[in-house]
């Protein structure tokens, strides 16, 4: 079922600009060329009664309710199927419509008894509200003939169930999973009344290729597709309509409540971003929001040998302030610092930066986006001037060819992955650059006329090696380049990359992928009309992730493909707000909007502001926290939303830095692996309990809206706002439009944003300014935003992490469809049905050398620890390489990970580990002390005293 | 800091200006990314370890920092 305030046109809009007249039901009426009769009639509010059609999917006609007369034309035909045109004259309602309609209707309702009051969907339903509009109370063909009505339903999937008695065998369902998803799951098996929806090969919802993204359960009409969540709870009465707090893709939704409490996520129908569409995720798995293990009381203690103790917001924030203060005093103002939150608001994180930028006197605020996108920052600015994706998502409906690289957008962006398919099946060329055989290489009716698989670490060569084939066989478009970039870095980079060292055929020892394989692609990419790039941490996280984003950028703007619709460069953002945080200042180096500390004259903008003088040079980065923390020159830090020692690399070094501290202050809605090595904790509110905004990755902010109060009281900015007065530097901010008005005051990229412009606009993209006064769908259009384009040498520098004998394998993580992130959340919803440990994948070929079989317990072992995983023996990997996620905290998967890092930005290298992979029999040493330190900090947060300690 | 974490991290930032032929030029970006990237205590470490030697610094990371000591200090 659709959201409550829905109303639905029945077909999609018509992207045509030429428009026709006609008249329906004596109103005239004017739609774009191409709208079928059902939404022209729906746009001037005429619904004509149907079932089988609705407006995210293409017109099917089977129903047979939305029949029309037309003038001067024979028969009844369908008002989804037929098309307006110029001088109709159309009828939606006559005896003889409405004769054929009741008949119809009764036949449904044969199979179907009316039996609403007892139905869940009982007002939210469309074969109800189609019965009546009908006028159909009753069948005359009785209940007693063939008939479902015993049909076993299927309550595999968590969220919801498939009950075969309540179908009507609509389609819809089969058309939203091949249309809306593009996972093809769903089909109709038999024919006739024999006709049944069946997942796979008539298997469970659960165990069927079924990704329960819920289009099918939100296009069901009935209740036989429906969330559990209201079945348990009823249909809601409320929608507010707020944005994803997961993925970057940063999905609009209605959250639908019912007396205060949520009942279901519907994806926006109106979503710039997701156009009605969403994952497992972000419709899914919202239970986390009120899971019993939420820390609602603010706690303290003085050291984490000692049970937590309650008390009110006054008491921890005051005695935060007096601890802070007191480090200062003893160690000086720079043993201090801050991380913001890429989970939390815009303003959230503006506040964070301020107050370590003007109470705490220094420079020392990082984000998370250091260990995941900050190449992506630094390479773009200085390649092309702005730290952003240049596109909007939509943008890739009208590229040609598209390159995915280092992202795996089906687990880690679905929506997306959704919009990227569905221009695939539409013809559009695909080349895969990744180390593993992601789903995007081979899925339904999609296959990559590329996949360069390469070894993890050698991206700058392989990107190099395009470069070197597009330069030598004449592929540039210098018409292009001469225009828009610097001519002498332009000459130099040419130059570089014509060295025959740098070809595929000497660079394929290296990458591993054959020579042909990257000419075939280089030639593919360079001659589309329109080529986009897409990456994602594979690309970031690596010892030259920001030396990759500049090849990637060089490779854009040699072959022309940057300033328009259809091409670009984008990051996919991992973290709903990365973007957002970076934009906001987060960064120890720069003000909002990417502006250097040591600016004078921006940073006298700041001082005028905010009324104090602030510090000129930058400050730690978190790594750099970390590092001074153990030679004991930074001893306290405010953490808000982000969870380092779990996502962080080298965990054991993390967690010895915050046992270094003197005040850990960690805010957060649980007791995460940092917090446990906290003093203060400061309950945090979810998505839902708070007002703000979220920065996608396509630079669209929108608008996050509170759904329910905030469990403990203060949203997380309130708390922020608290601190600040506490230290001693006054914030008055009533609501969060004020500190967004304070925002576009101070940054250039954002005077034009207002939460009434966002409210009114649905989004905006920045740079929303005088010059573009509704935002920025594409950038760099015309000339780039540091006016010409700058090439850089690339050239491939070997990562310090070496295989040996010791370690042969290479260890390379990332992410999967139903968890997220550290998995705080998603570890605490229903998703755990799916995923409930992290897994090591390892290629059959290496598994057998070693005597592991599927399941087993393997160690894991690299120069900086030991975990021990179970096996997943896949052909995912490539040979001599093995992969694993990070989303369960026991599993430990950054204890082997190392402190290499970028080159410019210090972002780990979590992509490239050595190791060696051998069957154990129990855990590692590293999980024992793990169990046993986080069974006491659970005795702990229940105030008592382990009796051992 | 552990300056050899230090000198690890400049190395990095060295070997990638490296490509750049003209090596004047390569030793100002490196001083330059240390100059806006770099938390003054770390810049007054590696200064130091330069000054009292420089084991490990490569080229263009010893002409990187000894360019940053030079320009009136870290």
């Amino acid at each position: 079922m659709y959201a409550l305030d829905h109303v639905d046109a029945g077909t999609p809009s018509s992207p045509s600009t030429r428009l026709v007249t006609l008249d329906i039901d004596g109103v005239t009426v004017t739609v774009p060329e191409g709208t079928s009769l059902m939404r022209a009639a729906s746009s001037v509010g005429l619904q004509i009664p149907k079932l089988c059609a609705t407006d995210t999917l293409k017109a099917f006609g089977s129903c047979r309710l939305c029949l029309v007369e037309i003038e001067g034309r024979r028969g009844y035909p369908a008002s989804c199927t037929t098309q307006a045109a110029d001088g109709l004259k159309v009828r939606t309602q006559s005896p003889k419509l409405a004769a054929l309609r009741r008949n119809v209707m009764e036949l449904y309702v044969s199979d179907h008894p009316l039996e609403c009051v007892t139905c869940s969907a009982n007002g939210h339903c469309e074969l109800q509200d189609m019965a009546e509009v009908v006028g159909v109370t009753d069948t005359r063909y009785g209940l007693t003939g063939a008939n479902h009505l015993a049909a076993t339903p299927d309550a595999s999937n968590p969220y919801f169930t498939f009950d075969p008695s309540m179908c009507i065998v609509c389609s819809r369902c089969v058309r939203a999973c091949d249309e809306v998803q593009g996972t093809l799951a769903l089909t109709i098996q038999s024919r006739g009344f024999a006709s049944t929806v069946s997942a796979s090969q008539h298997e469970p919802f659960m165990t069927s290729e079924c990704v329960s993204c819920g289009a099918c359960v939100e296009a069901c009409p009935t209740v036989a597709l429906t969330e559990k969540s209201v079945i348990e709870r009823g249909v809601a009465d409320r929608a507010v309509t707020t944005t994803c707090a997961y993925c970057g893709v940063g999905c609009s939704f209605k959250a639908e409540t019912r007396g205060g409490e949520i009942v279901r996520m519907v994806p926006n129908r109106d979503g710039q971003a997701n156009h009605g569409h969403a994952c497992v995720k972000g419709r899914f798995a919202f239970g986390y929001a009120t899971h019993p293990d939420r820390i609602t009381t603010p706690m303290i203690r003085r050291s984490i040998d000692d049970p937590w103790q309650e008390v009110t917001w006054d008491e921890a924030i005051d005695h935060t302030a007096r601890e802070f203060r007191r480090i200062q005093a003893t160690y000086g103002k720079d043993s201090i610092g801050g991380i913001t939150s890429s989970r939390c608001t815009n303003e959230e994180t503006f506040l964070v930066q301020k107050l370590v930028r003007a109470a705490f006197g220094n420079n020392n605020v990082d984000t998370c986006a250091r260990v995941c996108h900050s190449p992506t920052g630094y390479g773009l600015k200085q390649t092309i001037g702005e730290s952003a994706g240049t596109q909007r998502f939509d943008s890739v409906m009208k590229a040609d060819v598209i390159v995915v690289v280092g992202a795996n957008p089906t687990d880690g962006h679905p929506v997306f992955a959704s919009q990227l398919k569905r221009r695939l099946r539409e013809g559009a060329k695909l080349i895969v650059v990744d180390p593993r055989q992601i789903q995007l290489v081979r899925t339904p009716h999609i296959e990559a006329a590329y996949h360069l698989q390469l070894r993890p670490g050698t991206n700058v060569a392989l990107f190099t090696a395009l470069a070197h084939v597009v330069v030598t066989e004449g592929l540039a478009r210098e018409a292009y380049v001469s225009e828009r970039c610097e001519a002498d870095s332009y000459e130099k980079w040419k130059q570089f990359v014509a060295d025959p060292r740098h070809s595929p055929e000497a660079t394929e020892a290296v990458t591993g992928v054959p020579a042909d394989l990257v000419r075939g692609a280089a030639r593919l990419y360079a001659s589309a009309a329109n080529g986009a790039i897409y990456y994602g941490l594979g690309v970031t996280e690596h010892s030259q992730g920001t030396t990759m984003v500049m090849a990637i950028a060089n490779l854009a703007m040699s072959t022309g493909n940057l300033g328009r619709e259809g091409v670009g460069v984008n990051p996919l953002r991992g973290q709903n707000n990365v973007q957002g945080s970076c934009d906001m200042g987060s960064f120890p180096h720069e003000f909002s909007g990417y502006r250097h500390v040591s600016d004078p004259d921006v940073r006298s903008s700041f001082e005028r502001a905010w009324g104090v003088p602030l510090e000129a040079e930058p400050g730690l980065r978190i790594p750099n926290m970390l590092e001074a923390a153990l030679d004991g020159s930074f001893k306290g830090i405010y953490i808000q939303g982000e969870d380092p020692a779990q996502s962080d690399p080298d965990t054991q070094h993390v967690t010895a830095a915050f046992a270094a501290m003197e005040c850990v202050v960690v805010q957060d809605l649980f007791l995460t692996e940092s917090a446990k090595y906290a003093h203060v904790f400061l309950p945090g509110s979810s998505f839902l309990e708070k007002d703000g905004t979220f920065t996608n990755a396509e630079r669209r902010i929108s608008r996050v809206r509170r759904v329910m109060p905030p469990r403990a009281g203060l949203a997380d900015w309130e708390v922020t706002v608290r601190l600040a007065n506490a230290l001693g530097y006054p914030m008055h901010y009533r609501h969060p439009s004020e500190i967004m008005d304070e925002i576009a005051r101070l940054t250039p990229t954002f005077t034009g944003v207002s939460f009434d412009k966002i409210d009114r606009l649905g989004s905006i993209q920045w740079p929303c300014n005088d010059a573009a006064p509704e935002g920025t769908p594409t950038m760099h259009v015309g000339a780039f935003v540091r006016g010409k384009g700058k090439f850089f040498l690339t050239e491939y520098i070997p990562t310090n992490e070496r295989t040996t004998r010791k370690y042969p394998l290479i260890l390379t993580t990332g992410r999967i469809l139903t968890q997220y992130n550290v998995g705080a959340q998603t570890r605490r919803t229903r998703n755990t049905a799916w995923t409930s440990e992290d897994v090591l994948e390892i290629h059959p070929h290496d598994a057998e050398l070693r005597g592991i079989k599927d399941g087993d317990w393997v160690g894991v072992t690299s120069r900086s620890g030991e975990i021990v995983l179970r096996a997943d023996v896949t052909e995912r990997v490539r040979p001599g390489v093995v992969y694993t996620t990070f989303h369960f905290p026991e599993s430990g998967a950054n204890v082997v990970t190392t402190e290499n890092s970028d080159w410019a930005t210090n972002c780990p290298e979590y992509k490239v580990t050595a190791v060696e992979v051998m069957q154990v029999n129990e855990p590692s040493e590293w999980q024992k002390r793990f169990r046993a330190f986080t069974d006491r900090q659970l005795e702990l947060l229940k105030g008592e005293q382990p009796a051992h300690v | 800091m552990r300056v050899e974490r230090l000198v690890s991290m400049a190395n990095d930032i060295g070997a990638f200006f490296d490509a750049e032929p003209d090596k004047a030029e390569a030793a100002r970006s490196v001083a330059n990314h240390l100059k806006r990237f770099w938390d003054p205590r770390m810049r007054k470490e590696i200064v130091a370890h330069y000054e009292s030697g420089g084991e490990g610094l490569d080229e263009p990371a010893r002409s990187g920092v000894q360019l940053l000591a030079g320009a009136g200090g870290p």
